[in-house]
């Protein structure tokens, strides 16, 4: 579980986090969600310790980041798993190495069950194939599933993902969604997710913190997004045609259940 | 200047992994070492044809033996050129090559990658870089200076104005073996200015793609100039 609490953050005067307190659960898919600009690439850069915050604690189950002292967070961060909005796979390495790349600097097994363990990885994101090819060779959504693999080589507890949907068509964007809610579930970790695409919302949203200018809104699940009259939420997720007509189905459908 | 000395503090420290610093540094000294000798066997042979085609011209005086040509090629291509002004060239080939891959890394978010995972992104990444071009700096000297005065004992083959005896003479003349030293001492130095200084701007990009392009010309920029500051305050220190 990662908790952060009361965390502020500004720069140069101008405050982007304030006095956001929310909690990431084990074993579920927690959403970051907001427009662009309302502080979520902040608040997870806060939370895995690339920027440290004004003020407010970060917890990794009861573990204060903040009071960490580099050998700590050192080894905290080979307990994280980080997938970026575009990729960050290293040009110079092809995806076999890529995966290896953690075991390489961190893991006490000899190469061959080092390479046994990226093939795995690669093998659990369907990219057994494109072990050999370099990252420019490879398309988007496979550049995404190398990232997954990578992130997952050295079994993470904590996985955090920056937009893992972001240039990708809508049925990568499931095929990428279903992957990080499935090895979510079946490693057990906590998966935190910034993004604001709103299918990725109704379909694996099992705890959703909403951001609005550097201030939590609201939080919840994706069956209380339908629900909720919360109106910057709702003029966030349902700001389109579709989605107004898909919560007016689900609502529908929800009367009629409680009627019968 | 903080911030350089700050950088290099984290980039000088013992590696997570020997093994993958050794493998990423025979990478460094393929990439900029091995795949810089073409330019310096060209430039080298050109620039020594040259400099002694000129100073043939410039000595025609009877009082002035025929022999000074080879003996001022020599002077020229072991002092002055084959470190300092080869290593001014390959601040730019080198030195914008460092600057623009580290500087991509920074854009790409590769850097923190790694940091998310515990490494030391500048350990891993710059000290490679500076040891394989520390390491192989002399080599790529020694052939400057080889090739630099091939390409005068070719000119006195086949240029007026000089024998290729009398140059040959020239070249062995009061010979003093501590030149070759001085020049390989001197890119050294020169060789830790231009990967430290353009590992700092490329680490330190900020931006996109047009912010690395910047950042490497100012790198390139910064290392000549303090290639140009070094050779002054070494030549002080170590010739007179």
């Amino acid at each position: 579980m990662v908790e952060v609490k009361d965390l502020t953050k500004s720069f140069e005067g101008r405050t982007v986090l304030n006095d956001v307190s929310a909690v990431f659960e084990t074993g579920k898919t927690n959403l970051i969600i907001g427009r662009s600009g309302s502080g979520k690439t902040v608040l997870i850069k806060n939370i895995i310790g690339l920027i440290r915050p004004d003020s407010g604690n970060i917890f990794y189950d009861g573990r204060d980041l903040l009071k960490m002292n580099k050998h700590e967070l050192n080894m905290l961060r080979r307990e994280m798993g980080m997938l970026f909005q575009g990729s960050a796979l290293f040009d110079s390495m092809t995806v076999l190495e890529n995966v290896m790349f953690p075991l390489d600097m961190f893991s006490s097994d000899t190469v061959k069950d080092r390479k046994k363990r990226a093939r795995f990885c690669l093998d659990r994101v369907n990219l057994s194939e494109a072990g050999n090819l370099y990252p420019s060779e490879i398309s988007g959504g496979m550049m995404k599933r190398a990232a997954i693999a990578r992130a997952i080589a050295l079994n993470p507890q904590y996985l955090f993902c920056d937009e893992p949907n972001s240039g990708l068509d809508p049925k990568t964007s499931l095929v990428i969604d279903d992957l990080i809610h499935d090895i979510t579930h079946e490693y057990n970790i906590t998966t935190v997710i910034n993004t604001h695409d709103m299918n990725s919302v109704m379909n694996i949203g099992e705890n959703i913190i909403f951001i609005k200018e550097g201030i939590k809104e609201w939080q919840g699940t994706k069956e209380e997004v339908i629900t909720s009259n919360n109106q910057a939420l709702n003029d966030f997720i349902f700001a389109s045609d579709l989605f107004r007509k898909v919560r007016k189905v689900e609502l529908h459908e929800q009367e009629a259940e409680k009627k019968k | 200047m903080g911030e350089y000395t700050l950088l290099m503090k984290k980039s000088i420290a013992i590696p997570d992994r020997w093994n993958m610093f050794f493998k990423q540094l025979i990478k460094e000294i393929y990439k900029l070492g091995v795949d810089s000798l073409w330019i310096v066997i060209i430039i080298s042979v050109f620039i020594g044809t040259v400099i002694a085609i000129q100073i043939s011209l410039n000595i025609s005086s009877p009082l002035i033996p025929k022999f000074t040509i080879g003996y001022t090629t020599r002077e020229i291509i072991l002092l002055e050129f084959s470190s300092s002004i080869m290593c001014l060239i390959l601040a730019g080939k080198v030195g914008s090559n460092i600057t623009s891959e580290i500087g991509t890394m920074r854009v790409t978010e590769q850097i923190d990658a790694m940091e998310i995972m515990g490494v030391n992104s500048a350990n891993f990444l710059i000290m490679p870089k500076m040891v394989g071009l520390m390491m192989f700096i002399p080599v790529l000297v020694i052939f400057s200076m080889f090739t630099g005065i091939l390409g005068g004992i070719a000119a006195s083959h086949f240029v007026d104005g000089m024998t290729p005896y009398s140059f040959e003479y020239g070249l062995q003349f009061y010979f003093n073996e501590f030149y070759v030293w001085y020049s390989i001492i001197k890119s050294i130095i020169y060789a830790f200015i231009i990967s430290s200084i353009a590992s700092y701007f490329g680490y330190n990009v900020k931006g996109g793609a047009l912010d690395v392009g910047k950042a490497s010309t100012n790198a390139v920029v910064m290392s000549s100039i303090m290639i140009l500051l070094a050779d002054v305050v070494l030549t002080q220190l170590m010739l007179t």
